[in-house]
């Protein structure tokens, strides 16, 4: 419990910070959001309740706008984020496969956090790498033509 | 600016970073000054439209001689060599050949392909978009200066009118009118906003320009805020593409400098300030209104129109909103005029269209070609045909928004009224191209299962729709459709078309409506022969849904 109040502590200063450098105009809402998200990993609560004091704006709409957009989570993520692209580009060169690999190889479906804590497997829209499908990314590595006997290599290069 | 014998260009999109393009780059500049060559060499950094098995890429002129994938070890010799022997290192070097997006930026180099002609890409993989002095070498703000010095707002907007450019995100609405409508609008404020929130799925072109050409985008709008009297705009450029957001922030910084962006710009009364702002994910944002929404600080659901952003936009202001593409042709025609740019492309539909060529081609990669050109051209001459001699089936065009056109429309000239005619549509430019291994239904499963997910909710066709039809697809990929479940795709089909809100459920019943009339066989084949022709689906039964 210790830590995650200090965890709640932090988060505050950060939001505070945050505000203070954009300023607490609506329009600074989502990339506030957005490196709430870079840095603490998801947009908590407690971050909600600061920033919806800190910009005078409800939180329920915060937490509409955050729930709104795909590179903002409202939920605690694993260490590594694979992002696996499942637009029709990638999957007709083949991501259908290597989604299915993925998903073996990890014992995770869509949207899973594995219990370790390391993991979490989502898929995204495009993501305009299309020449080299199919594409995943790796927290920021872009992974491009990527076969199913890849798979097992790529994970292993993440601790 | 010094002579200098050689130009040494390194390429630096997402690909070769990733595969240690810079140390490539530190690597040759070590060894030019090794070699007492720094002051006859030119290095850059260049944003090329290369194949991933080969990047990096060095690319050395006024040789026009390519080498890859260079690693920092290859380097040592292709200086010695190269560069001070006067010697191609041949066991390093790659055909133009082999290249993926060839077509592309050899003809523009080369001249060796006349269909192509560049005006979009006519920057990209050429100058350094990193130092505004390589854009103000090749004409760069020279529109600008132009119609600031010389041109009123109306004779601006005549000049955009009478070259006939339609914007090129996907409706093909007439560029010039627009801005006539915003110019038209009452009110002091008003916005210019570029839409980089390219999404549509196989469309990379914008990222393109921006990664490689930042500056003409500026300039762009700058031409377009003096045209309709406005003085603060926005880049919406999509979270995904972060270089190409490092890339447009340093582009704003150097024009701020050099006193293009800012207060009195040449001097004149014209005052224009620029920002950034970074998509957070969501392909809805692509929609004018719910991209005005999002910068607002709200989620990215669509207005309903009218009122336009014309007259009611950002903040309520009158607002002009353009694609990157549309935009950067305008400093283009600025300086070659109106007739100019009539004289490409179709009458109706003037100027160039950048395609991304994807699939089971020979060649995938960019291209931009004069408008009107056909399927078939595309695939035989710049794609250098199907995959293993293959079949080819059909293309969707426009990613996901767009239509899955048969093989029997391939020579249909692509411009917004000849395909409108024939019941298509262009969209943004993307060309999947696909062969008989393809399976229709598999195709409008994953397209359908993308609307469904970035569909924004707020009306009930599109949020309703995409899901039924979604698990529609399922069912008869899943060897349980019946033929009432054609005719449901078909109403669903239409009331996405009819009821929607906006662009996204409007568009996203077009697939299902091409793969009703034209591939009516193979879904038969799923449901009464319980088989898919082209093998994909599992027919197993096992993930059907349940509908009521």
């Amino acid at each position: 419990m210790a830590t995650e109040v200090k965890v709640g502590q932090d988060e505050r200063k950060i939001v505070q910070e945050l505000v203070q450098n954009h300023g607490n105009k609506k329009a600074e809402l989502i990339p506030i959001l957005q490196e709430i998200n870079r840095e603490v990993g998801y947009i908590s609560d407690e971050a909600i309740k600061e920033l919806s004091e800190k910009m005078s704006i409800p939180s329920s709409h915060i937490y509409s706008v955050a729930t709104f957009y795909r590179m903002l989570s409202t939920e605690p993520r694993g260490r590594h984020v694979i992002q696996f692209c499942e637009s029709a580009p990638c999957h007709v060169a083949g991501g259908r496969q290597v989604w299915q690999t993925l998903k073996r190889e990890l014992g995770l479906l869509n949207g899973e956090t594995s219990q370790d804590n390391k993991w979490t497997l989502i898929t995204t829209s495009c993501l305009g790498v299309c020449g080299v499908g199919p594409v995943m990314i790796i927290d920021e590595d872009i992974y491009g033509n990527v076969t199913p006997d890849q798979v097992p290599g790529i994970l292993e290069n993440y601790e | 600016m010094k002579t200098t014998r050689s130009m040494v260009l390194v390429s630096s999109d997402p690909e070769s970073l990733d595969r240690g393009a810079l140390d490539v780059f530190s690597t040759l500049q070590k060894q030019i000054i090794k070699y007492g060559l720094e002051e006859e060499i030119t290095l850059s950094m260049i944003t090329d439209i290369s194949k991933h098995a080969m990047s990096p890429l060095v690319l050395i002129y006024p040789d026009a001689v390519i080498y890859g994938p260079v690693s920092a070890d290859d380097v040592p010799l292709i200086v010695e060599e190269h560069l001070y022997k006067g010697r191609v290192v041949e066991e390093k070097q790659i055909s133009a050949y082999d290249l993926s997006g060839r077509v592309a930026w050899l003809s523009a180099r080369k001249g060796t392909l006349p269909a192509e002609n560049r005006i979009v890409l006519k920057n990209v993989g050429l100058i350094d978009p990193e130092n505004i002095d390589e854009y103000i070498i090749n004409e760069g703000y020279e529109a600008l200066g132009h119609i600031l010095k010389e041109m009123t707002p109306e004779e601006t907007i005549k000049i955009i009118k009478d070259s006939g450019l339609r914007g090129r995100g996907g409706a093909g609405f007439p560029t010039g009118l627009k801005w006539q409508f915003v110019k038209a609008a009452k009110g002091n404020k008003k916005y210019v906003i570029c839409n980089a929130d390219e999404s549509e799925p196989g469309t990379f072109k914008d990222r393109l320009v921006l990664e490689g050409d930042p500056h003409a985008i500026i300039e762009a709008m700058l031409i377009g805020a003096y045209a309709v009297g406005a003085n603060e705009g926005f880049v919406y450029i999509r979270g995904e593409y972060g270089l190409a957001i490092g890339r447009m922030k340093k582009a704003i910084q150097q024009a701020k400098e050099y006193g293009l962006l800012g207060e009195n710009i040449f001097g004149t009364d014209f005052s224009f300030d620029l920002h950034i702002h970074a998509g957070a994910g969501a392909y809805i944002c692509g929609e004018e209104t719910a991209l005005i929404e999002s910068i607002e600080g709200n989620r990215g659901e669509p207005r309903s129109r009218p009122p336009y952003p014309t007259t009611v936009g950002l903040w309520q202001k009158p607002t002009l909103v353009n694609n990157v593409e549309t935009l950067a042709n305008i400093p283009a025609i600025i300086r070659n005029g109106p007739e100019w740019y009539k004289s490409i492309g179709t009458p109706s539909s003037p100027g160039t269209k950048v395609y991304t060529i994807l699939g089971n081609v020979n060649v995938t990669g960019l291209i931009e070609v004069p408008m009107g050109i056909t399927l078939r051209e595309v695939i035989s001459i710049y794609a250098k045909g199907m995959k293993g001699g293959a079949n080819f089936k059909l293309a969707q065009t426009g990613g996901s928004s767009g239509s899955i056109i048969p093989a029997s429309l391939q020579d249909t000239p692509m411009d917004f009224d000849s395909f409108t005619n024939v019941g298509v549509s262009l969209g943004s430019g993307a060309l999947l191209i696909g062969n008989e291994e393809v399976c229709v239904v598999d195709l409008a499963k994953v397209l359908l299962n993308f609307f469904r997910f970035e569909s924004c909710g707020k009306c009930n066709p599109c949020r309703i729709g995409n899901n039924r039809a979604y698990k529609i697809l399922v069912n008869i990929s899943e060897g349980v459709g019946t033929m009432k479940d054609l005719k449901d795709l078909q109403m669903m089909s239409d009331q996405l078309v009819e009821l929607s809100n906006c662009g996204l459920g409007q568009t996203a019943g077009s697939p299902l409506k091409d793969i009703l009339a034209h591939f009516r066989a193979e879904l038969e084949a799923h449901i009464k022969l319980k088989v898919c022709p082209a093998g994909i689906c599992s027919m197993s039964g096992r993930y059907a849904y349940q509908i009521q």
